[in-house]
């Protein structure tokens, strides 16, 4: 029979091997899935994990990596700070459409004023919308002692329904035509989150996504704060001896998770998806949480995860054009994941011992 | 008089280690029915895995057991209570928001009707003078009176052989008559019991015979009553023992001074603390004793700064400080160190260099500008392991990694190398051996002779007659006026600890 036996010190090895050991298992168990559905298992794989690095359509999909990991990457660092100190802010997605509402609203309400202070205006405004959205699950916690995983979700749907209402409301294009969406930002330049090296699919959100994956580290490893922080999620009580309250802490980290998330919303509605629609949103904010944790919570690590994340997107579209594969197996085999990494995560601090049967 | 009794229980060449460290190496003893037998040693001599063996929580790597003439080898404490073995652990496993009845009921593998219960438990305890009402909230109960609930269920099970991990350190002095007085009884009556303890003069005056653990081998067997204490420690630690020296520091003006602090606990049953008043001057030990969950934790919280009051409840050198949190009371001079290791005065998961960080950040000054000094973080570390002897292969390893009492020494340095005017520190020895507790209560004194003011929070009545100048009881969340150590008599604090919970007459009666 098998048996779980806490390690004395967490494993270093299964601390780094967790993650591809996941993404192995995340391939053969996907593979088995895609087999049952009729598709040849290799074919799908292949195309998800190859093509966009070294396929026929590389040149263009390698772009695309950037492009998805960038949000991803800015998320998730915000989320694995709150996660390290134990705060579960899971309403990330809610935060990245109200960033993208309010700062493109921001833009859209000065248009067509041409100025160079209008884009950082709307990046400050976006931050401040996620900001804003994340701090009222922090509040009602602090405040009343409710649960921030359940409020912080449930805002998510709150929120879709603003966008909704933006999108074919309050920000709806006057020349649109009645077709629902704001404005194209592609041609109000002021506003216009442009690439900066399109071969690389590099942005102002990539930019801030690596500006911040450095930032954090720092943060974590040098400064009092990230101190606090690891603190507080490993021995609440012992953060509370060491002098961190509590409820600045939990301010503190959802703040900064919805301001990131609302930054790469605006990032993402100016730049990507172009302008306000009712669907602009594409689940970042969720597959963000997968990202964290494949990243180990480690900034750099973040980094590495958000890639890897990015590359199941894109290479997750080709399959669905190119093998007829349905979405819904796309997010199924994101979810493998985050469910593998888990699992496979347990080793880092127990192990598997042999235990003698029963008598 | 052992030998007239027939074995009752013998193990013999039991080995059991664990990676990197070997817990018991070829150990022999054996009890007879009846026999009140002692199992001596410091902290991490193999006590504890000895008697989870024998309890069947672990299973030996080799050697061999025998209980009543035949082969033993649980492989579960179900198997070994069936076969008559009982413990009673020093943790308790009770829960808090159901009654007594229902707690016993939960250990026991066919509980019969709640309403058959109760009376059996009334009947138990009346025989063995334990009272016990079968229908109060374990909540409600204090220390001494959720023991009874264990041994009781222990009891009801009619063992043969009873195990007792470190029973004493819960109870007032009245108490652990009670107590003794029960064990007399159950050994007059057959029952043998192995008793833990590290306390030397409860063994010499309870047990028949002992057998002296040290790291992990037996060393030596004895009969208490013949030896002293000292010889007894001696044997334990290997070993001569020195006994703190006091220094005779001069008395100087109030260093800390709580008036009428009165706070509700944080903790779920907790206790609140009521009025409490009390000074403790430069130079001087202030010993606070009380049976366990009587405010100790609270009082603590109260003043570390962890709970907060009005400001002038409490002052530090006349300031007040009463509305400061942790981070501002250490930079006004006070440091504190809480019981609980893991968790609460540690961060079991961090390494020592960053719980060395947690507390002394502040006063070593090892922050500039928000950011961390790690190097000199490290440096700290690194001194209190030479200054407080801390076994560790080095100052990066989780503190969960040392033993209890190696991370207690760890623990106490970091706070009493800080420099620091006032020093709070609940249960500073818990759990460590006689060699290393001696030490640390030398460094306290020392502290004191050095001009800090001392608040030593202890469940050990002899250590803090040993450190204290003064002394004062903390019962149900309000503490006795201080008096000086001088003169006090063990029935005075007694006393002044609220007797035994209105038992006195427990045993006179049955």
């Amino acid at each position: 029979m098998l048996r779980l036996e806490k390690r004395p010190t967490p494993s270093r090895f299964w601390l780094y091997a967790t993650p591809p050991v996941a993404v192995i298992l995340t391939m053969i168990a996907g593979g088995i899935l895609f087999a049952l559905m009729g598709k040849n298992p290799v074919e799908v794989i292949r195309t998800i994990f190859w093509d966009p690095l070294f396929g026929e359509f590389a040149f263009y999909l390698r772009g695309q990596l950037l492009v998805k990991a960038g949000p991803l990457i800015l998320i998730a660092i915000g989320l694995a700070l709150g996660f390290r100190a134990g705060i579960w802010n899971i309403g990330a997605e809610g935060q990245y459409i109200m960033g993208a509402v309010i700062g493109a609203s921001v833009g859209l309400a000065v248009f067509p004023t041409e100025s160079r202070w209008i884009f950082p205006a709307m990046v400050i405004a976006g931050a401040f919308g996620g900001w804003a959205w994340a701090m009222i699950p922090a509040i009602l916690k602090t405040r009343f002692n409710t649960n921030e995983i359940l409020v912080s979700l449930m805002l998510v749907y709150v929120a879709e329904t603003i966008l909704a209402k933006a999108a074919t409301g309050f920000l709806k294009n006057p020349e649109g035509m009645g077709f629902p969406g704001s404005r194209n930002f592609s041609s109000y330049p002021a506003a216009q989150n442009a690439f900066l090296y399109e071969p690389l699919g590099l942005h102002w959100g990539g930019v801030a996504a690596f500006v911040t994956a450095i930032l954090a580290y720092i943060l974590l490893t040098r400064h009092q704060a990230g101190f606090q922080i690891k603190l507080a999620g490993q021995a609440p009580r012992a953060a509370r001896f060491h002098g961190v309250s509590p409820a600045r802490l939990v301010v503190m980290c959802m703040g900064i998770s919805g301001a990131l998330a609302g930054m790469a919303g605006l990032f993402e509605v100016t730049g990507p998806a172009g302008q306000i629609t009712i669907d602009f949103n594409t689940g970042y904010g969720f597959t963000a949480i997968i990202v964290a944790f494949l990243g180990r919570l480690n900034p750099l690590g973040i980094v590495l995860a958000g890639f890897i994340m990015a590359l199941t997107y894109v290479g997750g579209e080709m399959a669905s054009t190119s093998l007829g594969l349905p979405d819904a197996a796309i997010q199924v085999f994101q979810g493998m994941l985050l469910f593998f990494l888990l699992a496979v995560d347990v080793l880092t601090n127990y192990r598997f011992r042999l235990a003698v049967g029963a008598h | 008089m052992t030998t007239t009794r027939p074995e009752l229980l013998r193990v013999e060449g039991i080995t059991k280690a664990y990676p990197g460290v070997v817990a018991n190496a070829d150990g022999s003893f054996a009890i007879s029915e009846g026999e009140i037998h002692a199992l001596l040693g410091e902290n991490g001599a193999g006590k504890s895995t000895m008697v989870k063996m024998i309890y069947g929580l672990v299973r030996p790597d080799s050697g061999t057991m025998t209980f009543r003439g035949s082969a033993y080898q649980p492989a579960k404490p179900a198997e070994a209570r069936r076969s008559g073995v009982a413990m009673v652990f020093q943790h308790f496993s009770l829960f808090e928001a159901l009654n007594v009845a229902e707690n016993v009921a939960l250990g026991m593998e066919n509980p019969p009707q709640m309403r058959e219960l109760a009376a059996r438990i009334r009947a138990v305890s009346e025989e063995y003078g334990l009272p016990l009402d079968p229908s109060r909230m374990v909540g409600d109960l204090s220390a001494g009176e959720r023991q009874r609930v264990e041994i009781i269920r222990c009891l009801l099970q009619d063992p043969k052989l009873l195990i007792m991990d470190e029973p004493t350190s819960v109870l007032t002095p009245q108490e652990v008559e009670i107590l003794f007085r029960t064990l007399r009884q159950l050994s007059s009556e057959g029952t043998a019991i192995l008793y833990i303890s590290h306390k030397l003069e409860e063994i010499k005056s309870l047990c028949d015979e002992a057998t002296i653990l040290r790291r992990g081998r037996v060393v030596a067997t004895c009969t208490p009553r013949e030896r002293t204490a000292r010889e007894m420690a001696e044997l334990m630690v290997g070993a001569t023992l020195k006994t703190p020296e006091r220094r005779q520091g001069v008395k100087g003006e109030v260093a800390l001074g709580v008036s009428d602090l009165s706070v509700a606990s944080p903790i779920p049953f907790g206790t609140s603390l009521k009025g409490i008043s009390f000074t403790v001057a430069k130079g001087e030990v202030l010993g606070i004793a009380g049976v366990a969950g009587n405010g100790q934790d609270e009082l603590l919280l109260a003043l570390s700064g962890e709970l907060r009051s009005s400001a002038d409840k409490v002052r530090i050198a006349g300031q007040p400080v009463g509305d400061l949190g942790p981070v501002d009371r250490r930079k006004a001079g006070l440091v504190a160190a809480p019981e609980d290791r893991y968790g609460h005065a540690a961060a079991p998961d961090m390494s020592l260099v960053e719980n060395a960080f947690l507390t002394a950040g502040v006063r070593k000054g090892l922050t500039k500008n928000g950011f961390v000094d790690w190097a000199g973080t490290r440096r700290f570390a690194e001194e209190i392991i030479k200054a407080y002897d801390v076994r560790t292969p080095g100052p990066d390893v989780a503190a969960r990694a040392l033993s209890g009492g190696n991370l207690q020494k760890f623990l106490m340095g970091r706070e009493l190398m800080q420099g620091a005017s006032v020093i709070v520190i609940n249960q500073p020895t818990w759990g460590v051996d006689a060699a290393a507790a001696a030490a640390i209560r030398q460094s306290i004194l020392d502290r004191a002779g050095e001009g800090a003011a001392v608040v030593v929070i202890s469940q050990d009545l002899d250590e803090l007659l040993e450190v204290s100048d003064s002394f004062a009881v903390l019962n149900e969340g309000r503490l006795t006026r201080p008096r000086t150590v001088e003169g006090l008599t063990m029935d005075e604090i007694g006393l002044m600890m609220g007797g035994a919970h209105g038992m006195e007459v427990a045993h006179h009666a049955g």
